[in-house]
């Protein structure tokens, strides 16, 4: 059975540390927020925010305050706002500790291709080249594989590149991937209930430590 | 002083535009755009634009008006995904487009408004974005060259002004526009209020006057692109 989109964010929040400031990617890492449980958990939004609240209630939605996907949000007692150039300083200046992001493609070698698909999509990169290289651990959440079946962690990309060697940990909705550092090769740390090696072997071209 | 209040922002422009020119807009998505200025652009029928912002607008407002007239030429943008006018001009080989990652974009309007004509970062390294860009190491570490950005003219929104062109932004409608302000060699500002001169606290200034060469008092739709909101239980 594999995991849902939001067990996938509820593994991806064991990642996550008290006191870190965090960054997470639209798409699916937004639902990370949703199981840091206790943990004091400082979120921002590369727009320029620090401490983001969950979503306005109802009629007390402000156009002026949104987050990097252009969601409506809320401010904590915590929150600061600034210019996107201060907020790139904290993300490329190492300040954050940890990016959650989606991924189109993962490869052995830790790279990482999530925005263009040449001549079909093309919609940018957003900031994501800019917090995988600035923050020093990159959380990646992905299908395991496309809508035909193939799969998305690879021996190499294919699409165009977002990073080279950035990946640190990969969770798919059947397996998560770690390694000890970037020097490292992927390892297969845990699956998905009632999924076996074998699938993973058979879903993953990729090589990893079993 | 000179007089750096305009009544709107036909006024605010008038002189300013020409066929050909680059300009910096602040803005993040529909959030803290200058849309009366983007009007105003569109009215002139200025046409052959450089525009340089993180965002192309949506079909049908803020920038994507200046799409649907064919009165921009490229685009220098980190993330365009919003708008299908922008994907079908482009794709169709219709409009230029030069991507720059979001905080690269930030920083070359930050660098080109500071004096600084380019600088190193490792954002991109391996990439696209590296591509025909100088190479160097620092401490072992490999680093791109960007340039720095001026434009010929920038437009940002911010929540109040006063006369002298003291900028406050509101929340994070502040976003790419206190690093566009400065990356115009004239900035046109426009605001929700214009205050009585000693109303902006000094110390809370975002953007100092100096930057700021025109200002007016615009008309704001404020339109949100996705509308998020908690269901409050029923009494």
């Amino acid at each position: 059975m594999a995991w849902t989109r939001d067990e996938m964010a509820q593994r991806a929040a064991r990642e996550l540390k008290d006191g870190f400031y965090v960054n997470l990617g639209i798409g699916m890492p937004t639902l990370v927020a949703n199981h840091a449980g206790d943990l004091d958990i400082t979120l921002q939004s590369e727009n320029g925010m620090l401490g983001m609240g969950p979503f306005p209630w109802e009629g007390e939605e402000d156009a002026d305050l949104i987050n990097a996907g252009k969601q409506t949000v809320t401010e904590l007692p915590r929150t600061s706002y600034f210019s996107s150039a201060d907020s790139f300083a904290m993300i490329r200046g190492g300040h954050m500790d940890l990016s959650v992001l989606g991924a189109m493609e993962v490869a052995e070698n830790g790279d990482l291709a999530n925005w263009m698909v040449p001549g079909k999509m093309v919609k940018g990169m957003g900031g994501a080249m800019d917090l995988v290289a600035g923050a020093p651990r990159i959380v990646v959440l992905m299908e395991h594989v496309d809508k035909a079946g193939n799969p998305k962690f690879v021996p190499a990309c294919t699409l165009p590149l977002t990073g080279r060697n950035v990946v640190d940990v990969l969770i798919t909705d059947i397996a998560v991937f770690d390694r000890a550092d970037r020097k490292s090769p992927f390892r297969l740390v845990e699956m998905a209930p009632g999924v076996t090696l074998e699938d993973v072997q058979a879903k993953t071209s990729a090589m990893f430590i079993g | 002083m000179a007089n750096k209040v305009y009544t709107d922002a036909a006024s605010a422009l008038d002189g300013l535009l020409f066929d050909g020119m680059t300009i910096v807009s602040g803005g993040f998505g529909l959030c803290g755009i200058p849309e009366n200025s983007i009007a105003a652009i569109r009215a002139s029928g200025v046409k052959g634009l450089t525009v340089v912002s993180n965002n192309a607008g949506v079909d049908g407002f803020g920038l994507g008006l200046l799409l649907e007239t064919r009165q921009v030429k490229k685009m220098i943008s980190s993330y365009v995904g919003e708008n299908k006018e922008f994907e079908r001009q482009y794709l169709a080989g219709e409009l230029e487009l030069e991507f720059a990652p979001q905080g690269t974009l930030a920083e070359r309007m930050r660098a080109g408004g500071a004096g600084i004509p380019g600088f190193y970062t490792r954002t991109g390294v391996g990439t696209l974005v590296a591509e025909g860009k100088e190479h160097k190491e620092f401490d072992g570490e490999t680093f791109i060259l960007e340039r720095g950005i001026v434009g010929d003219l920038a437009i940002v929104k911010a929540w109040k002004a006063d006369r002298f062109g003291n900028l406050v932004y509101r929340k994070t409608a502040r976003n790419f526009n206190p690093p566009a302000a400065t990356a115009g060699r004239v900035t046109v500002a426009e605001v929700e209020e214009i205050v009585e001169d000693g109303a902006l606290e000094p110390d809370s200034i975002h953007t100092p006057s100096v930057f700021v060469q025109r200002v007016f008092v615009g008309t704001f739709e404020k339109r949100i692109e996705q509308r998020t909101v908690r269901k409050r239980e029923a009494a």
